[in-house]
């Protein structure tokens, strides 16, 4: 096992506003997984992520990870620095942590070609759509070899077509990179689609309603999308969310 | 720039000597109310020539440039810290308000009183005019960085000069350029009031000296002098900005607040 929350619960206080976000949050994260947590909006998911990175503290509740964890963490926006071109916003954590520019570059580059962006290197994020923007994110995360990768709702902005081919994109990562992901979305079939497990969150204050093993082959297309199983599996999720049900 | 632009610019220049020439003929002014433009240009090319022009527009300069820089330093420092720290804002909120409000050139006698007729009293009226801009707009600047970046910074351990100098300081360039554009007019504002109320060279002393004299062509050719060295100097910011921040050009202008 590689990551336990346990039984994790965050109020935000601002200005005599009490909001409780998450309420008794507990799951376990294997290496190598593909965890989504799907809920409907508002419900916590990008709060989970926060705690894990360790970006704010939970009111209660505890978090086993290995020592010296280290996460990249793909924003729901794409979060780039405008002020930097492609390969530069790439190699910035390894900027950060003192490694030689011509090794980042050469690690850099790599993944732009992992990610099917190798002309772009000189090219500023204001020149570039969307999905690059969500796949330069990516690559940056990934620079640094982390133990989990984070993504927060990382093509909840993108049309069909796109969120697509990234899927598929991203699929085929993390069966190279073999890379344990915790992603974040409210699209059950792009869980479905990406995952080994879904957890499921109730309406806020988050709860863990269920988790699910999708048991799909690990290498996913886009015929698996109208295949029996795949609706199945959809369907079922679509069940245990509380879209439609009123307080 | 087109062909067509350029001549069409001229013309305009054409229309405003022919303009000015025809006010002069209408209503008959003398020489000490209004001079002919040649006049204004021969008096501008004699100033020019026996070097007296130049020594002016060189105190002047020396002034805006020495005085702008220090109102730079002196409003970029505090406004990081202020917009870093709720506490801070919050105890200097009062004077900062009292601060943008104070019509700052009145203070101009009193600093000409306090550090005496040379170039140091047009320096520090320079300075204070010159600080409120940068002030403001470092605040806004540095408060502009988006909250994710900052969180992304924290995930990958930066320590608090490398979120300066990768995050903050380049999120607040655009709106700083702004400030100090807005700054170096503000500067050389403040240096011709500095020398009007009492000075012995630059070229607001030679405005008020030769105003004094009636000479009402070498008031215009300072005046004309002026301008070319506000255009000069905002020109060369213009360019440092399109140096150092390539990648904001064509983005369209960020909200700069004015004092
Ligand atoms: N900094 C904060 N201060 C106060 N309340 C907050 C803060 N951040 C989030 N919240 C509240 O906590 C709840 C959960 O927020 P969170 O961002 O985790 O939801 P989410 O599931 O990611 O939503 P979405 O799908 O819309 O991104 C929301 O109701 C939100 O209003
Ligand atoms: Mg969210």
């Amino acid at each position: 096992m590689l990551l336990e929350v346990k039984d994790i619960g965050v109020t935000y206080t601002s200005k005599e506003k009490e909001v409780k976000a998450l309420d008794g949050v507990s799951f376990k994260v294997e290496s190598g997984d593909f965890f989504s947590i799907v809920g409907p909006s508002g419900c916590g998911k990008t709060t989970i992520l926060k705690i894990i990175a360790g970006l704010i503290n939970s009111t209660n509740g505890e978090i086993l990870k290995p020592e010296d964890f280290e996460v990249g963490y793909v924003f729901q926006e794409h979060n780039l620095l405008e002020w930097r071109n492609v390969i530069d916003n790439v190699i910035l954590p390894l900027e950060i942590k003192g490694v030689a520019k011509e090794e980042s570059y050469k690690k850099a580059k790599k993944l732009l070609k992992l990610i099917d962006l190798k002309e772009f290197e000189n090219v500023y994020p204001k020149d570039l759509s969307g999905g690059m923007k969500q796949r330069v994110a990516i690559a940056r995360a990934l620079i640094c070899e982390p133990e989990v990768l984070l993504m927060d709702e990382p093509f909840g902005a993108l049309d069909e077509p796109t969120r697509l081919k990234l899927n598929t994109e991203l699929n085929r990562i993390w069966r190279k990179t073999k890379k344990t992901v915790i992603f974040v979305t409210h699209n059950v079939s792009e869980a479905v689609f990406l995952s080994n497990k879904v957890a499921i969150l109730t309406k806020r204050p988050g709860k863990i309603k269920k988790i699910l093993k999708i048991d799909l082959p690990e290498e996913r297309n886009l015929k698996l999308l109208d295949s029996e199983k795949f609706i199945k599996l959809v369907l079922k999720i679509r069940k245990n969310l509380e879209y439609f049900k009123e307080k | 720039m087109n062909r067509k632009i350029i001549f069409q610019q001229i013309l305009v220049f054409i229309l405003f000597v022919l303009l000015w020439k025809s006010v002069i003929f209408i209503f008959k002014f003398p020489e000490f109310i209004l001079p002919q433009p040649e006049t204004v240009f021969i008096e501008w090319y004699f100033l020019l020539k026996s070097g007296l022009l130049l020594n002016h527009t060189l105190v002047t300069l020396y002034e805006t440039i020495a005085g702008f820089i220090i109102g730079v330093l002196l409003g970029l420092i505090p406004g990081y810290f202020i917009a870093k720290s709720k506490q801070v804002e919050q105890t200097l909120s009062p004077y900062l308000v009292a601060l943008q409000t104070a019509p700052k050139i009145a203070l101009a006698p009193l600093i000409v009183i306090w550090f005496g007729f040379g170039p140091l009293s047009k320096i520090v009226i320079v300075a204070l005019i010159v600080f409120f801009p940068i002030l403001v707009n470092t605040i806004v600047g540095i408060r502009s960085v988006d909250k994710n970046l900052l969180d992304l910074m924290k995930i990958c351990k930066a320590t608090r000069l490398q979120i300066f100098r990768f995050v903050e300081l380049p999120a607040a360039l655009p709106v700083l350029f702004a400030a100090f554009k807005t700054g170096i007019t503000l500067a050389v504002i403040g240096a011709v009031v500095g020398e009007f109320i009492g000075a012995n060279s630059g070229l607001g002393y030679l405005t008020i000296y030769a105003a004094g004299l009636m000479n009402t062509p070498q008031v215009f050719v300072a005046i004309l002098q002026l301008t070319v060295l506000g255009i000069v100097l905002y020109l060369i910011i213009d360019v440092l900005e399109s140096l150092m921040i390539p990648w904001y050009k064509n983005k369209g202008e960020k909200d700069v607040v004015r004092s």
